[in-house]
């Protein structure tokens, strides 16, 4: 009598809580997407305009702006990321004393707020009193204005430093449960270790990598804090990340309306990057088997 | 043959040795400086000589001191409240997740019913909603829907006894922010912990049954127990979130209930920056995430990877 029920009486709870606060949630934005609704009215009260503001998002220059912020942040921040955390991973991947102390080292950054981390980084980018200006002064270069003509590059830098260690790590793990056999036997067939990272391991990895690589790109569409900290945003525009242009068109120019509606791109965005990994991972998954197959064939 | 090479090679061991200089250097920069006085920052003489002090901690947490110290003519900062807030607020909900998502997490490993695969592909759905989406309908949710009315019973009851404007609502309480935490945490959780429950045999549970348990018995006294590293790895990543979230909490919190975050961010937008202050109430937020890393890390990359990889 109790069993068919038990499986619901486990998961009510976490139904329930999901239910109240992350979907209706949800569907209360796409339904306040369609109204001009500023903070001081229920969404009741506010008045139904239809499509406008995602037309109206559609031909704002400073939504557009936000936007290409956005994706060229996620883009570098992806890629250099990618790079260098695969690239320490290849080269880090042997028994080396004292492995396990490193890796807490490197997950260090990731465990800060990111409050801090933009803290930490607005000092050292400090045009007087920060670290790299002074170091620029004390070996005689010019003066960098880091936050200020370079400003997405260093929050970019500001990133890479906190989250580089995250793909280094699955990278790592990734590399270390490979098939013994496949690397023996290329050893044995005398390939070069260059060889060996080209041919053998990175197809191997590549169904993990791909995930790692999509998963990092979905976080890098949330970054927020680290950016108000760092510069609010600026100068101008040119730090904008959307998460920041939602919460600043909420609070600080009081449109709820448009604030959901380019929240709903936003989801939109992340659904589709969301869906691609599914996919990619399975098409991955299946290749990656194939070439197994094939390598063990060979072998 | 090679990696005999490299081993001795002493130029790998300093790549390593500038990498961890990289990824530890700023922290310890920052809590060298949480350690000066502001003139010494500015003037920046040297790095690392200096006359270290507590005065910006004492200036942080001026609230919660038991002593008055002399340089402290005006308590401005009212950091040892938040720091309460924060520890209530980042412990309930990591607690709160951690039961609700392990229980749901068993479920949808251990048994079939309906509508599981709803479940279990929305969970994994939501995972990717960031909390700056969220920001507009918590807002507005909490502040006018997710109230007790002025009219009802407890709505009316709790503004007799507390007083405050007419509805009572989630807005502007601990509970409010716990909610969303809780919400936001446990597609994660959840998700972690899966892969966790699926390596536990079930021929254990099921002597367990033979021997007369019943499901929630066997939930808590035999498969609990087998899992406590995921326990860990998920404890340690819900509160890192609940602990260093910003977005939502400045949305929903009053003068009462602001966390350590939100304290920094608003000091931080001032015009005249005090840096020893900043860097030590900066510190304070870090302080328990570094401790849970240096204590826990195998746990930690454990579910990094499992929370990654496991598709």
């Amino acid at each position: 009598m109790a069993n068919r029920l038990t499986p619901y009486m486990f998961m009510a709870p976490a139904v329930i809580i999901m239910a109240i606060a992350l979907m209706y949630p949800l569907g209360y934005m796409i339904w306040g997407s369609f109204r001009d609704w500023n903070p001081s009215q229920t969404i009741g009260e506010a008045e139904f305009v239809g499509l406008k503001n995602y037309i109206f998002l559609w031909s704002d220059p400073n939504f557009h702006e936000s936007l290409g912020v956005t994706l060229r942040f996620a883009f570098f921040v992806v890629s250099i990321e990618m790079v260098i955390g695969v690239g320490l991973a290849l080269l880090l991947d042997r028994d080396i004393r004292g492995i396990s102390v490193l890796r807490t080292m490197f997950i260090l950054p990731m465990m800060i707020a990111p409050v801090v981390v933009g803290l930490m980084w607005r000092y050292m980018y400090h045009p007087t009193v920060g670290t790299f200006n002074r170091f620029l002064d004390s070996v005689g270069l010019p003066r960098v204005d880091w936050l200020g003509d370079y400003a997405l590059m260093s929050v970019i830098i500001a990133d890479i430093w906190q989250w580089t260690p995250f793909i280094f790590i699955l990278a790592l793990a990734a590399l270390q449960s490979l098939p013994r056999s496949a690397l023996e036997a290329a050893r044995i067939d005398g390939a070069t270790p260059w060889q060996q990272i080209v041919h053998i391991k990175l197809p191997l990895m590549m169904p993990v990598l791909i995930v790692t690589a999509l998963l990092r790109l979905i976080d890098a569409f949330k970054v927020l804090e680290v950016i108000l900290v760092m510069t609010e945003g600026g100068p101008g525009l040119s730090t904008e990340i959307l998460a920041l242009r939602i919460s600043r068109t909420a609070t600080e120019f009081r449109e709820l309306g448009v604030a959901a509606a380019m929240s709903n791109y936003l989801l939109i965005l992340l659904l589709l990057l969301t869906v691609a990994m599914f996919a990619f991972n399975r098409w991955q998954e299946a290749r990656a088997a194939r070439l197994n197959a094939e390598i063990q064939e060979e072998s | 043959m090679s990696s005999q090479n490299t081993r001795t090679n002493p130029a790998f061991y300093a790549v390593i040795a500038l990498l961890v200089f990289m990824s530890v250097g700023p922290v310890i920069l920052m809590f060298m400086n949480s350690f000066k006085l502001d003139v010494d920052i500015i003037s920046g003489t040297s790095g690392l000589i200096f006359l270290p002090t507590i005065q910006n901690y004492e200036k942080a947490l001026c609230d919660v001191l038991w002593y008055e110290p002399d340089h402290i003519d005006f308590c401005s900062l009212k950091f040892g409240g938040a720091f309460i807030n924060s520890l209530i607020i980042a412990l309930v909900s990591t607690v709160l997740t951690l039961v609700i998502g392990c229980m749901s997490a068993y479920a949808l490993v251990r048994f079939r019913f309906m509508g599981r695969d709803t479940v279990s592909l929305t969970t994994l759905m939501v995972r990717m909603v960031p909390p700056a989406v969220l920001l507009v309908p918590v807002f507005g949710l909490w502040n006018n829907e997710f109230c007790l009315d002025r009219d009802g019973l407890i709505g009316g009851a709790i503004r007799d006894t507390f007083g405050g404007r007419g509805d009572v609502c989630l807005a502007g309480t601990h509970s409010g922010i716990i909610l969303i935490y809780v919400a936001m945490n446990l597609p994660f959780v959840i998700w972690i912990l899966q892969s966790f429950i699926v390596q536990v045999p079930r021929s254990l549970e099921e002597a367990a049954r033979v021997d007369g348990a019943g499901p929630f018995q066997v939930f808590f006294k035999v498969v609990l127990p087998l899992i406590k590293p995921g326990l860990a790895a998920a404890a340690i990543f819900t509160f890192r979130i609940a602990w260093n979230e910003y977005l939502l909490a400045s949305a929903l919190s009053d003068r009462d209930t602001k966390t350590v975050p939100i304290l920094i961010v608003n000091n931080m937008s001032e015009f005249n920056v005090e840096w020893g202050v900043i860097m030590a109430t900066g510190m304070l937020l870090a302080i328990p995430p570094i401790i849970f890393t240096l204590l826990a890390s195998r746990q930690i990359i454990t579910g990094m990877t499992a929370g990654a990889v496991k598709g």
